[in-house]
């Protein structure tokens, strides 16, 4: 058995400890300004001052404040767009692994398009026709993971369904909907809370990518993504601005993509050769 | 071998017919598609032709079959920002994109064989544990950070490379660099798993009794099987590289086909991001088919299934 990741548990964890009180934690908030103190330096570089611990933007807001913020924003888009891509992916690999036939080729082909296609194309469509916000970026991230989960979710139900206690409750007289709902269904909850977490790391860095090519949710709310692309013009002068949010999404990756490996030989091993 | 290609084939003009219908579909939901593909300050005339000349005034599928009817003759509408047909721009961009994309590539196999080789053959050594952390460490890194970081290190810092646009080979360096690695990344881990596998087999121990050298086992009968996967994930790799080329190109100023899709959001240009979208699917259509022609030829196995 593999170590348990003590360093993911403590990144995911002071990740998840940031979204929740975040208010609590800084004195400012990550939409105020402050233009006299703008493009200030972290506290260890000469002009840099334990006021502001990460230094400052170029409006002056509190980098520190807008990274904890930010974290929030990331763990409700990552849950909100795992609920709907995953739930989709699910219900889809459940029925077109149970029902077989036409139904499972039609579907498998939708999936296989999908894999082909960059959906992050479609995400920048539905972003400029159906404007920038929450709903927009959760269908577009959605749009990228459904199929993943419908592929694998599948396979596993068509090991499932010939199995014994599913042709006994076929026997028993239930109906193909009640079959898939509480035979099946429960039965490839572990593989999924698998997925979700093995893909976990990709909507952060969906989430980031977005936001950085302005298709993510509006300024000013604090987002990863966006601090990146905000700080990038001034790169040369104020270093802080991009690469400070960058080293953040790059440890919750991470930590999330170990812990997902971890989580993976411990429930389903069989998933690793994906 | 034809039955496979005609089936390839359906399978590329399937994700065609699909593509075009969702960008019909979504460039209808907000109602009045003349609002998206003219400029603000069009006047009521030319909405008035516009609506003649889409057959917007139509039913659905009436309209459905005039945008089709466009796209299959390569009318995909009018660039707002560059007043001059959206295909025209897309294909003065293109070149450039095509310099890229083959070095990244390029860096990818050169990296990634060698490395994967040596990590399956030395499992758990040296140079396993540091490529097998390069691999974690490239996955995880978005794409956009690690130009930037690439960009503060060597142009800011150091100052030995540039930073921005087209120019001499110094130029490619950096961007090849930040589009290369999530592939270096997935190539390497797949090899080397691969490369596990396949040294297991029975004809690998067939060839070693035969007395074959090391080295031809390796690379005659080991590699060439250890890139059958590459080659069959490979539909996903380049939907991966088309990503991480509009991401790139943002960042480097690298006047492609990545940098202009990036252009046709921030100017709210809809009429090339629809275009965009419809060739960039026409040219991954074609690259994979030709990916999947080349499969063919190193499995056989997929021949004559």
């Amino acid at each position: 058995m593999r170590k348990l990741p003590w360093i993911s548990f403590l990144v995911i964890g002071a990740m998840v400890f940031a979204a929740l009180f975040a208010p609590w934690l800084t004195p400012y908030t990550p939409i105020e300004q402050s233009l006299p103190e703008k493009l200030l330096p972290p506290f260890w570089e000469a002009k840099g001052s334990t006021k502001y611990l990460l230094g400052t933007d170029i409006f002056g807001r509190d980098i520190l404040t807008r990274l904890l913020h930010g974290a929030q924003v990331s763990l409700i888009v990552t849950g909100l767009s795992l609920l709907v891509g995953g739930g989709v992916g699910l219900a889809i690999g459940i029925v077109s692994g149970y029902i077989g036939g036409r139904v499972d080729a039609f579907l498998m082909r939708l999936v296989d398009a999908a894999f082909t296609f960059p959906s992050i194309l479609f995400a920048l469509l539905l972003a400029m026709t159906m404007g920038q916000g929450l709903g927009t970026l959760v269908a577009a991230i959605g749009l990228l993971l459904w199929a993943g989960f419908a592929r694998v979710i599948r396979g596993e139900v068509l090991a499932l369904k010939e199995r014994d206690f599913i042709a006994l409750a076929k026997v028993h007289g239930c109906s193909e909907t009640r079959i898939m709902i509480t035979h099946i269904l429960p039965n490839v909850m572990n593989t999924f809370m698998v997925l979700v977490t093995l893909n976990v790391g990709i909507v952060i860095v969906a989430e980031a990518s977005l936001s950085f090519l302005g298709a993510g949710v509006p300024p000013p709310t604090p987002s990863w993504g966006l601090m990146v692309a905000e700080g990038r013009g001034k790169i040369s002068s104020a270093w802080w601005l991009s690469l400070i949010p960058g080293i953040a999404i790059t440890l919750v990756v991470l930590a999330f993509n170990l812990f997902g490996d971890w989580l993976r030989d411990r429930l389903d091993p069989k998933l690793r050769q994906l | 071998m034809h039955r496979y290609i005609v089936k390839r084939l359906f399978q590329g003009v399937m994700l065609l017919i699909m593509v075009t219908t969702i960008v019909f579909v979504v460039g209808r939901l907000t109602g009045n598609p003349v609002d998206l593909i003219l400029p603000e300050e069009a006047s009521e005339q030319e909405r008035q032709d516009m609506i003649e000349t889409l057959g917007l005034d139509g039913p659905m599928h009436e309209q459905f079959f005039v945008f089709v009817a466009n796209a299959v003759q390569g009318d995909l509408g009018w660039s707002i920002r560059y007043r001059q047909p959206a295909t025209d721009v897309f294909f003065s961009r293109l070149p450039n994109t095509l310099m890229l994309l083959p070095a990244a590539m390029i860096l990818a196999v050169v990296m990634a064989i060698p490395l994967g080789i040596i990590s399956a053959l030395r499992r758990g050594g040296a140079t396993d544990r540091i490529s097998g952390t390069i691999a974690v460490l490239g996955i995880a890194t978005p794409n956009f950070w690690l130009g930037i970081l690439l960009i503060y290190i060597f142009s800011v810092q150091l100052g030995w490379l540039p930073s921005a646009r087209m120019g001499d080979w110094t130029h490619y360096v950096l961007p090849t660099v930040t589009l290369g690695t999530f592939l270096v990344a997935g190539f390497m881990r797949l090899i080397r798993s691969s490369m596990l596998e396949i040294l297991e087999s029975e004809f690998v121990k067939l060839a070693r009794i035969k007395g074959l050298s090391e080295t031809r086992v390796i690379w005659k009968h080991c590699l060439r099987n250890a890139l059958i996967p590459v080659l069959s994930l490979w539909g996903v790799f380049m939907g991966g590289l088309v990503t991480g080329a509009i991401v790139t190109e943002t960042v480097f100023a690298w006047p492609g086909i990545g940098r202009l899709t990036y252009e046709a959001v921030l100017f709210r240009d809809y009429p090339l991001l629809q275009a965009v979208i419809i060739m960039d699917a026409v040219l991954i259509v074609f690259i994979n088919l030709v990916v999947d022609i080349l499969y063919a030829y190193v499995d056989p196995r997929i021949r004559y299934t």
